[in-house]
């Protein structure tokens, strides 16, 4: 594009990501006016399906909110209703819980690292033609996606939509045949990630070279690199109180817009793996930190681009703890536990976990009877629209002596390295700057 | 014999059913020897106008997603439903039972979204309220097995087979105690089987996300939870989360 150039973007509906969002940019006189990252998802109003419903129901619904972290809602919705109605949960539950929640993340990063980047690495529009060009390296990734959801399969009952998990507990537990089993197959697929790490750094000079420092959120533990519970940390702020997360992913709207997103301590913050790997790399397991090393990832990385490589190193890392924790539900002695008898009272509850994409929180609010009379659900990719906007606003003048092609396929890649879940959030953003 | 031209599109969803398609995976190798996918956001940048089976997740919120819908409709030979919002509203359909204007404030509260064409939602409409639906794929989220079948038979010209059983048929198959006898209420007496009954098969009770079987005896079901314990009201609100639509009717 020359200096004096005009131009428009209008990419309606980025592809590969989950749901429909719209990325529109004008520059004049080689100069951008606008840049803008928008999403015209259909809102769904999940906070009103839940209200009126009893507490036992909320995790089938909030399930639903997400068909990719559903297993995410699901747990953090558990953790609420818990939280309110003060049940405790078993060390049994809690490592079955951290299994799924693993086997989650494993399903929710290669599928994005695997099926939807991958093909920008490879110069191809999908998967599909890599089955005739690549078939090793896609049959290695399908490996690792069957697992994480097999192993889903095998704790909660279904893959999508968890079947299982119940307040206080599970419906139906594996067995011990059923885990030793499963636990061969992660200790074979430690090798797997490890070549599928190096098929992507092989091509890793196709993510473009790109920084912003921003501010990075996400759950933080003394104990393990959080994934299931923690309080929340700010790489700005440090530690902060779950109960006090409103002030963190502080809401609001954009004048002359309608959108809800979060800012924090600055304009703009990030959650998902990049925000955990820099707020917890320390605590990463060996074969994590094997795989960070190759690509020389360290912690503060501001290259949003890096994203992807982070997913990569927490497959690994989760492959690791989940033989671990395979290895503690083996010592404990596995067993159908009695159903948590819960004495209903009004009350609020707050439930957080990592969802694959970052801090995942749910709030509800009870009556006497145990029905939800309120309910809010701060999720990942509304904390991270507005990071995304200020990404996209620093990241585009550095593409303008490329083609218009050029151009639309970086920014997509931008806003692709987000993994955003635009199901999940139901919001619309447009800033004007010029 | 050429190979039929496939599209999957989605709407207000979570996009899980179409997930179900990646999850099929070392079959999707198979997959695509039997069928072209043309069209599929989620996974592929490319995107054609031209296709033979359209496959649409979700339910229609929106007057600018009816005018998608009708094109898609216009485009395809056949229309599929895919999974519970597209075929009866699913879960989606529970904020049915509350004004525009409730729903809007609940979650926006008093952001300025008036005159705002994507917040222009009516109450969530199934697919077949706004077109013509040719086969209809269940469940919430659709059984990847199925999935599989609907897709084979199509690619053979053949009509694919929906079971119109319940689900408890499937669960006496599969040697489960009943969980009625555990005191959980369970709605597989009149919901549409196909899932293998994945629920009570799990010691979990059947929500009816598959929506009802033609011809349901919904007061014989409505006398059973209510002998097991459940109030009438509460019995009612149990079919209401994936069954609005017909408990409306």
């Amino acid at each position: 594009m020359s200096q004096d150039s005009n131009l428009k973007i209008r990419l309606e509906h980025v592809t590969r990501v989950e749901g429909h969002g719209n990325i529109v940019m004008d520059v004049k006189n080689g100069k951008i006016l606008s840049v803008q990252w928008q999403v015209s998802e259909a809102p769904r109003f999940f906070e009103m399906m839940m209200v009126g419903r009893y507490y036992h129901e909320l995790s089938h619904i909030a399930s639903r909110i997400c068909g990719i972290c559903s297993i995410a809602h699901a747990l953090a919705s558990l953790k609420a209703v818990e939280n309110a109605l003060n049940v405790e949960i078993s060390n049994q539950t809690m490592l079955l819980r951290k299994l799924a929640k693993n086997a989650e993340n494993i399903q929710s990063h290669i599928l994005h690292v695997g099926y939807l980047v991958a093909p920008d690495l490879f110069g191809v529009g999908s998967i599909f033609p890599l089955i005739k060009t690549h078939k090793d390296a896609v049959l290695q990734i399908i490996e690792i996606h069957r697992l994480s959801n097999e192993l889903s399969d095998l704790i909660c009952g279904r893959t999508t939509h968890p079947v299982t998990m119940i307040v206080g507990g599970f419906t139906k537990i594996p067995t011990e045949k059923e885990l030793a089993e499963f636990k061969s197959r992660l200790y074979r697929a430690k090798d797997t990630i490890r070549n599928i790490a190096d098929i992507v750094l092989s091509n890793i000079d196709k993510l473009p070279n790109f920084s912003r420092e921003t501010e990075y959120i996400g759950l933080i533990s003394k104990d393990e690199y959080a994934l299931y519970d923690g309080v929340i940390g700010s790489t700005d702020t440090g530690e902060h109180k779950i109960e006090d997360y409103a002030s963190i992913t502080q809401e609001f709207v954009v004048p002359h817009s309608t959108a809800k997103h979060a800012r924090h301590n600055r304009s703009s913050y990030m959650v998902g793996a990049l925000a955990r790997f820099n707020l917890n790399s320390s605590k990463l397991l060996p074969l994590g930190q094997e795989i960070a090393d190759k690509f020389d990832l360290k912690a503060p990385c501001f290259n949003p681009f890096m994203n992807n490589v982070a997913q990569l190193v927490e497959i690994a890392h989760c492959i690791e703890d989940s033989i671990h924790i395979i290895d503690k539900l083996l010592d404990i002695d596995l067993k159908e536990e009695e159903k948590v008898e819960v004495e209903v009272k009004a009350g609020r509850g707050i439930g957080v976990v990592e969802a694959p994409r970052g801090l995942l929180i749910h709030d509800y609010t009870f009556d006497d009877n145990g029905k939800c009379v309120k309910a809010n659900c701060v999720v990942p990719t509304n904390q991270n629209h507005e990071n995304i906007q200020k990404d996209l606003e620093a990241f585009a003048p550095t593409l303008l002596d490329k083609s218009k092609e050029e151009i639309e396929h970086n920014l997509e890649m931008l806003v692709r390295a987000y993994d955003p879940c635009i199901s999940c959030s139901t919001h619309y953003l447009k800033v004007h700057f010029v | 014999m050429m190979k039929p031209k496939v599209a999957f599109f989605d709407f207000a969803s979570c996009e899980g059913c179409q997930l179900q398609v990646l999850n099929l995976e070392e079959s999707i190798i198979e997959l695509v020897e039997i069928v072209d996918v043309v069209s599929f956001r989620e996974a592929m940048k490319e995107h054609s106008d031209d296709y033979d089976i359209a496959f649409v997740e979700g339910s229609i919120a929106r007057p600018m997603d009816e005018e998608r819908l009708k094109k898609i409709r216009s485009k395809a030979k056949i229309l599929v439903a895919l999974g519970a919002c597209a075929c009866t509203g699913g879960i989606n359909a529970l904020r049915n039972q509350y004004s525009i204007e409730m729903v809007k404030k609940g979650v926006y509260g008093d952001a300025d979204i008036e005159n705002n064409p994507y917040f222009d939602v009516f109450h969530t409409k199934a697919v077949d309220e706004v077109v013509e639906v040719d086969y209809y794929v269940y469940g919430c989220p659709v059984d990847k097995d199925e999935l599989t079948k609907v897709i084979t038979s199509l690619a053979l010209e053949k009509r694919p087979e929906i079971p119109n059983y319940p689900v408890c048929v499937e669960c006496k198959k599969e040697g489960n105690v009943c969980v009625f006898e555990e005191g959980k209420f369970c709605l597989g007496p009149v919901t549409r089987a196909g899932c293998g009954a994945r629920c009570p098969s799990n010691n979990n009770a059947c929500e009816g996300c598959r929506g009802l079987v033609d011809n349901p005896n919904i007061n014989s079901e409505l006398e059973v939870l209510q002998k097991y314990g459940l109030t009438l009201e509460d019995a009612l609100e149990r079919f209401k989360m994936f069954c609005y639509r017909e408990m409306s009717k």
